[in-house]
């Protein structure tokens, strides 16, 4: 058997599926902004920016670009209807105050029993930088996690332990990588979705704790976006 | 009258000296008081406290202040040069020139809230079991671990509005607002760069900012188009 690791785009999209309706939602910079492309139609998601926007709209068109009009990342935005705009104190009142249902965000490392580190992986020479990550992973009701199930050199960074320094203890709830989807319980990791042509053996070599195949586990399934 | 006006930079950042500390608005590119940065050089500022959400702004358009060691002390959630090569204020991180006071950017953003709310600490539980808050005071509020945070306040705040009136009075377009509407209200002097200041006052509904807290302000063109 043979297996097809998903694409950014793919894992974002499968991220985006578990987007209620009527969600507030705070993405992450790097692969978690992507999730904005692919919000299922027909589901009300208010998409939030830590620098202080509620209502993020697409990215915007070079004839819509306005260049006071950012997200976090510095991206040129639009604004849905709807939309509000607000001091950065604001913006986190309502991360740290339990009003953002959903944050998305990148990983480094998750131990199973949900800590986090996604802010400083020792890079020599940088400076470290945390921006909101260390709120968002303790105010939001969720805290899910999007990233490669293995590092470059092939290193699991579902660990037992994280190695990194913690962004926040015990927070997540999901991760979505190139390989599963995996959720943090108190029994530590249980797989919930596998690709197509990837055995359990094989993932599990794969990751760095003990995982554990829920009763209906599925297939990792996604459209080629 | 109240006219808070100024027609110079040297008259805008009068009074910037030796040992001062200075918050610097803006994010993502919107609000960057980038003409008031370029300027600061040649102020006599010197053994300077910053405070501001990136350290890289200041870097991209004050690159002499850290050239020339006046930055001593910086307090920010980023302090990441551009680029995979160092930038001149990670090396000076690294060689101990300047020191960093870093911080998650909600209890960065609620310190300086809390400095121009007349807050001098609060209780977060953002940072708890993570190095950053080794060392600060640690208290459970309703079972949940929490750490003190000490409020932020200022000598200057230098940022970037679209329009003011001669009351001080702010008007943001898009995103310029972010740390900036926190940040009048914690300096002693805070100095506004904004693309226009309107005859007569600006409506009620259009005030983002109260002039109140604004010291000076001053008419500068968008410096993103030099």
């Amino acid at each position: 058997m043979s297996y097809k690791a998903l694409s950014r785009n793919q894992i974002a999209w499968r991220a985006a599926q578990d987007l209620e309706d009527g969600m507030v939602v705070n993405l992450g910079l790097g692969m978690p902004v992507l999730c904005a492309n692919y919000r299922p139609e027909g589901r009300e998601v208010l998409l939030q920016s830590e620098n202080g926007v509620l209502g993020v709209g697409p990215v915007a068109t070079p004839e819509q670009e306005d260049r006071d009009l950012t997200d976090a990342g510095s991206q040129l935005i639009t604004l849905i209807p709807g939309a509000s705009i607000f001091s950065s104190s604001d913006s986190f009142a309502m991360i740290r105050g339990g009003h953002i249902d959903v944050t998305l965000l990148g990983g480094f490392e998750v131990a199973a029993n949900g800590d986090l580190a996604n802010w400083d992986a020792d890079m020599p020479g940088k400076g470290p930088l945390i921006g909101g990550a260390m709120d968002l992973a303790v105010g939001a009701k969720e805290v899910r996690i999007m990233m490669q199930h293995n590092t470059r050199d092939g290193s699991p960074r579902l660990l037992e332990k994280c190695n990194y320094k913690l962004t926040a203890p015990s927070c997540v709830t999901r991760v979505y990588t190139d390989l599963a989807v995996v959720d943090v319980t108190a029994d530590g990791f249980v797989v919930r979705e596998i690709l197509d042509g990837l055995s359990r053996d094989e993932l599990q070599a794969k990751t760095g704790a003990k995982l554990t195949f829920a009763p209906d586990c599925g297939v990792l399934k996604t459209p080629a976006v | 009258m109240i006219d808070k006006r100024v027609a110079s930079i040297d008259e805008a950042l009068a009074g910037l000296g030796d040992g001062m500390t200075i918050m610097f608005g803006g994010f993502g590119g919107a609000g960057v008081p980038i003409n008031l940065m370029r300027a600061l050089p040649g102020t006599p500022a010197n053994n300077l406290t910053i405070i501001s959400n990136s350290v890289r702004f200041l870097e991209d358009y004050a690159h002499a202040l850290f050239e020339e060691k006046r930055v001593r002390h910086a307090v920010a959630s980023a302090a990441r040069s551009r680029g995979a090569a160092s930038g001149i204020s990670e090396i000076q991180l690294a060689d101990g020139t300047l020191t960093l006071d870093i911080a998650p950017q909600g209890s960065f953003a609620e310190r300086i809230r809390a400095g121009g709310a007349g807050i001098p600490a609060f209780y977060t539980p953002t940072g708890v079991d993570t190095p950053v808050v080794e060392g600060k005071e640690h208290r459970e509020f309703n079972g949940r671990m929490c750490v003190l945070e000490t409020a932020l306040t200022a000598d200057f705040t230098l940022m970037r509005a679209d329009k003011a009136d001669r009351y001080g009075n702010l008007y943001f377009r898009g995103t310029q607002g972010n740390f900036g509407r926190d940040m009048a209200a914690a300096a002693k002097c805070t100095v506004v760069e904004v693309r226009e200041i309107v005859d007569g006052l600006l409506p009620q509904p259009e005030i983002h900012v109260p002039g109140v807290f604004v010291k000076r302000i001053i008419q500068l063109p968008d410096a993103r188009d030099a």
